[in-house]
């Protein structure tokens, strides 16, 4: 047996490598794949929920907006009030008990982070949607775009980049708050670490490994998202369309005709 | 020559309990240039953006080519593909390129293919001397180039008519003069324009209508010599004397 700290981290890494990967590999496939369809849930819902509607619209619309916008409030506020570990009890247990539904902890835990996530989501997107210049709306709409494809073409395009780094932020958290899911038995990284330290009785050294396997994970999560918002933002100069030595006049559109 | 394309009957728009305009009859013919002048206020952007229906009238109606744009059946994004607007504020799409910013209307609204919208684009922002930026963004331009892509823009969608909402008030003053340019060459095309402008000399010399309006109301509405040169309400007279002083 090891006697000093890192000979004990030494030994844990040999010995528990493999198990550490796959705590982290699961961990990062649950994040990324929930920070997507939560993505995916808040956008929808966030949509919904800044279609404008008017004393000119239909009964019929608008009472169907009322409701679904009722529904997707009551959503927002309860999976943004309550802990994720209770809602992975609540979920994970109510879910056999209530319709015998036999989730594996792996499935459960995608449904949870990503139904979580979407209510933060849902609450950034509106914000990154009602942030953009109403006039952009105006413009759209003047050329004759319906709502759809002012929303598609000219609103989600900017809004999406306007929350960048918001969406960055909720994957680190949902990276970190995987942690959670060890209580439905998820084999992540804080599973995987709670084993191998129970085993050895050797908490600290070996959630030291822990600590430097997440802080690896949320970095190079976060340097990878600083990338994509550059290529997204594309070059900060223009090309020159054809000939650079048409007369400045041209240019100006005076001389023409 | 006569045809009327857009008649406004009895309009009236409140925000609240302010009444913006008030009862409110004007009408345009095909081929007219109309400028809409008056102080800040007076309702004349309103009344614009009441004719595209970017503001919904309180009350009152609007026609084009006789059938009401507010009827139930009427197809409000078909109508506004064939009204263009330019705005004082420019609302380039900020996300696309100059070229796809007149290209994105053409495909979506009209189902024009790519090759026959981009033709269009180019045709029209060489026109408006735009031609040499099409890949920029339009955070890139300065405004007088942002204010002529926009104009191309509405131009690409071939409208009947384009409503201009002081087109030139966010620019700075070297640059009005290369906006002024493109749409004193647009009247000169024939294309049927509504102008709210604090442009006098656009007025006077490029418009064939004047109308000026007053506190919510069309105080006049004549040709440009008649209201520069023998203006009938004392309100008119002051108006004009303030803004030529200016000029």
């Amino acid at each position: 047996m090891p006697t000093s700290f890192f000979g004990w981290v030494v030994f844990f890494c040999k010995k528990y490598g493999v198990f550490f990967l796959r705590g982290a590999g699961n961990t990062l496939l649950i994040s990324i794949i929930s920070t997507i369809l939560g993505f995916i849930i808040g956008l929808a819902v966030a949509v919904v929920r800044t279609v404008p509607i008017d004393e000119h619209d239909t009964k019929f619309r608008r009472i169907f907006y009322k409701v679904v916008q009722g529904i997707f409030v009551a959503y927002i506020e309860i999976f943004r009030g309550t802990p994720m570990i209770v809602q992975a009890m609540v979920i994970y247990y109510g879910s056999a008990e209530l319709w015998g539904l036999d989730l594996s902890p792996f499935a459960a835990a995608l449904l949870i982070v990503s139904v979580n996530t979407g209510a933060y989501m849902a609450e950034i997107a509106r914000g990154g949607i009602i942030s953009i210049d109403k006039g952009q709306t105006e413009a759209a709409q003047s050329i004759g775009m319906t709502h759809w494809q002012t929303m598609t073409t000219v609103i989600l395009p900017q809004a999406i980049r306007n929350i960048l780094p918001s969406i960055g932020n909720e994957f680190v958290v949902n990276i970190k708050d995987t942690s959670v899911l060890n209580v439905i038995s998820v084999t992540e990284l804080f599973f995987m670490s709670k084993s191998a330290a129970g085993t050895y009785m050797k908490y600290f050294e070996v959630f030291f490994i822990t600590c430097v396997i997440y802080f690896v994970l949320t970095f190079t999560v976060t340097r990878l998202l600083l990338v994509i918002e550059k290529k997204i933002d594309g070059p900060d100069s223009f090309i020159i369309h054809g000939s650079q030595t048409t007369p400045e006049g041209i240019i100006e559109g005076i001389e023409e005709k | 020559m006569n045809t009327e394309i857009i008649k406004v009957s009895h309009l009236e728009k409140k925000f609240g309990d302010h009444l913006v305009l008030k009862d409110i009859d004007f009408l345009a013919n095909k081929g007219d240039v109309i400028s809409i002048i008056g102080s800040s206020g007076s309702g004349k952007s309103t009344l614009l953006r009441c004719i595209n229906l970017l503001e919904k009238p309180t009350s009152g109606s609007i026609y084009f080519h006789g059938n009401d744009i507010q009827s139930q059946g009427f197809s409000l994004t078909e109508y506004r593909s064939k009204v263009g607007m330019v705005f004082q504020s420019f609302n380039l799409f900020n996300n696309l390129s100059v070229l796809d910013n007149c290209i994105v209307g053409q495909q979506k609204v009209l189902k024009r293919s790519h090759k026959e919208a981009e033709e269009k684009a180019m045709d029209y922002l060489t026109k408006v001397g735009m031609s040499q930026y099409i890949h920029a963004k339009p955070k890139q331009i300065s405004g007088g180039q942002k204010q002529r892509v926009a104009i191309a823009r509405g131009l690409c969608m071939d409208p009947e008519v384009l409503l201009f909402d002081e087109p030139t008030s966010a620019l700075d003053p070297e640059m009005v003069g290369e906006v002024m340019e493109v749409m004193r060459r647009l009247a000169i095309s024939g294309l049927t324009m509504l102008v709210v402008t604090h442009e006098m000399s656009f007025a006077r010399d490029v418009s064939n209508r004047v109308v000026f309006m007053d506190q919510g109301v069309i105080v006049e509405d004549t040709v440009p010599d008649e209201i520069f040169n023998n203006p009938k309400t004392e309100r008119t007279r002051e108006f004009l004397a303030r803004m030529l002083q200016k000029n």
